[in-house]
């Protein structure tokens, strides 16, 4: 029997573009979560979101091609990450989790407000991202 | 170090994401996860030490001050606990490698192991009531793991009742948390505790004492919440059933203990009298499953019950005597379980059964085993120069000088059928002629005895030093009788 051709075109082609959008929003989100709404936990997820559009315009083989990492591996990396900014304080003396801020003058940004809480929030978000990941793929993979 | 109290948590939680990285590499696990306990050890015993010589230790985590930010405080009984955990998880960690089998070694097993630890010493070590909550919950989600972990039948029905009960318990706590705070606005416990004694302790705060209650009661197996003890321990591997009858329990019963000593202290009539009747209903609800059962698995699971029931019958009697029983019998309670049940599961592992019937005559072959057993038997039951001893003979003392003739007398009478009831498989498995098992194999046997001998040797010298352990226990009940040592240690005034 032949195998009959889907014609995913549209949706393929319309996921390029849109996943994009919103990997750039959940960017935003993570970005904007110190003095408004967002965080690593909503832009982890809206990322995973992104990739799960992709999941489901292309095929786990295709995005898997896109993006050869093992989500295990991402999660507990972004544990590292959170608890070793949280023994960076440890350095100075300060107890564990204290975090600091300074502000600077960076290139094209002009003054920014850089904190280490942010690092923090990087760990949650690579937490956040591969353990969606490893839900939806281990889901997916399962006969 | 300000950040030395963190170690026993930090520890285990960093080598246990960095054990996700070498989960295919059984060896460098085994290796990584020995080292990490082993040092696990010997900070929680400097800890200790520090404790003796300077008074309770306090983190403000974050540098926000007390109530406002996350406080860690580590009095002697939380110490004390961190250390006895880790010594637990040290010995089971050691009976692991020679029996928990690859295929589950490979599928994440130190690291849960690890996390399970960092949910157990943390839930000690936190001065904060929404701060237990979170580490009740990374206890309680690797325990999810641990329990299912290798997916034979019997362990995935017992993990959905497992997991049905603990979510129930967890969404209580959240709404008894979500009471307190809503009554004393605050959730640093030092605080909490002065805010009730501004407030005199009224009604609500009663009802939130009897929620909690209800709520480490399911965590911690009492009476008429123990339902589901007996099934869901039976279901996962010797080593994980050791950890689960050694650790989760105990923590609950040192929530009871922590709350009920630190925030719930003036108003006792009736709080007190509810935990008592439950306590003595533990140990007739546990002592009759001991008694009723031909199962070896079986009869140590129900004499966790009975354990947890003496234990708060310490706590109920709130007198500086029983208190001090309460944690000494906590203490001995957590390493005697781990003994039993490590030992169980090498009589297990050598009949490959744990019906009582089909045992006999091991004694023969295995005399080291055999004696091991007695000796643990014999602590559990609270035979003077052992462990047991102490923490019981002050509980009943605490209990007859205020006059709670009836409890303390079932105290009394439950070491009698306690011994009973494991004298039962010393008599019937040890005894008698001796049967050949299908595949024994003795080589296996000595090297798996390492663990039970390491954890009867520690708790012969509890019991045998005790003038030694004394003050360092009595430190530890001194914080449970008087909350204004913790309360100035926290808030600093």
């Amino acid at each position: 029997m032949r195998k009959i051709d889907t014609n995913d075109m549209l949706l393929q082609v319309t996921t390029k573009i849109t996943a994009f959008i919103i990997l750039l929003f959940s960017l935003h989100l993570f970005l904007a979560g110190h003095n408004n709404p967002g965080g690593g936990f909503i832009g982890g997820l809206m990322s995973a979101g992104a990739v799960v559009l992709l999941l489901l315009a292309y095929d786990l083989k295709t995005v898997r091609r896109i993006l050869p990492f093992n989500f295990i591996y991402v999660a507990a990396t972004g544990l590292l990450v959170a608890i070793l900014t949280g023994m960076g304080s440890f350095l100075f003396g300060a107890p564990f989790l204290s975090h600091a801020f300074d502000y600077f003058q960076l290139p094209f940004l002009g003054k920014t407000e850089l904190a280490t809480a942010v690092l923090f929030d990087i760990g949650v978000y690579l937490v956040v991202v591969g353990i969606t990941m490893t839900i939806i793929q281990t889901i997916g993979e399962k006969e | 170090m300000i950040n030395f109290l963190l170690l026993p948590i930090l520890i285990p939680l960093i080598t246990g994401v960095i054990l996700i990285f070498f989960s295919k590499n059984i060896i460098a696990q085994r290796w990584i996860s020995g080292i990490s306990s082993l040092s696990t050890i010997a900070v929680s015993a400097i800890l200790v030490q520090k404790i003796r010589q300077d008074g309770i230790q306090t983190l403000d985590v974050s540098s926000w001050d007390a109530p406002f930010g996350i406080t860690l405080v580590s009095d002697m009984l939380s110490a004390l606990l961190v250390l006895t955990t880790s010594i637990v998880a040290c010995t089971t960690l050691i009976y692991s490698f020679r029996s928990i089998g690859q295929e589950r070694e490979r599928f994440y097993y130190y690291p849960c192991f690890n996390f399970l630890i960092v949910g157990v010493n943390g839930a000690f070590t936190t001065g904060d009531i929404f701060n237990l909550f979170v580490f009740f919950e990374v206890m309680l989600m690797a325990s999810y793991a641990l329990i299912v972990l290798g997916g034979t039948k019997i362990q995935l029905r017992e993990s959905i009742k497992y997991l049905l009960v603990n979510i129930i318990s967890s969404a209580l706590f959240v709404i008894t948390v979500a009471y307190l705070y809503s009554v004393v606005g605050t959730l640093n416990m030092a605080h909490i505790s002065q805010r009730i004694s501004e407030v005199d302790q009224p009604g609500i705060i009663t009802v939130i004492a009897i929620l909690f209650l209800v709520v480490f009661g399911l965590k911690g197996a009492v009476f008429p919440l123990s339902f589901w003890l007996p099934g869901s321990y039976n279901a996962p591997p010797i080593p994980v059933m050791a950890l689960f009858g050694a650790l989760l329990t105990k923590v609950g019963v040192y929530s009871i203990m922590r709350t009920y000593t630190l925030l719930f202290y003036h108003d006792t009539g009736y709080t007190s009298k509810i935990l008592a009747t439950l306590a003595i209903l533990s140990i007739i609800f546990g002592l009759i499953g001991a008694l009723a059962f031909a199962d070896i698995k079986k009869i140590i699971i129900y004499n966790i019950i009975v354990a947890v029931g003496v234990i708060l019958f310490g706590i109920s009697v709130m007198t500086t005597d029983s208190l001090t029983g309460s944690v000494f019998y906590l203490i001995h309670d957590m390493l005697i379980k781990t003994t039993l049940f490590l030992l169980i599961g090498i009589i297990i592992s050598i009949t490959g059964t744990s019906k009582l019937q089909e045992i006999s005559g091991l004694i023969k072959k295995y005399p080291g085993l055999a004696w091991t057993f007695f000796l643990s038997a014999l602590s559990l039951a609270g035979i003077p120069p052992l462990s047991g001893f102490i923490g019981k003979l002050l509980i009943v003392k605490g209990g007859f000088e205020a006059g709670n003739y009836l409890g303390a007398a079932i105290v009394l009478i439950s070491s009698l059928l306690i011994l009973l009831s494991i004298m039962k498989i010393f008599i019937n498995g040890f005894w008698g002629t001796p049967r050949s098992y299908e595949g024994e194999k003795k080589a296996s046997v000595k090297t798996l005895m390492i663990a039970p001998i390491i954890l009867i040797i520690i708790s012969i010298l509890l019991g045998v030093g005790a003038q030694a352990v004394y003050p360092y226990i009595s430190q530890a009940a001194e914080t449970l009788v008087k909350p204004e040592i913790y309360i100035d240690a926290v808030l600093k005034e």
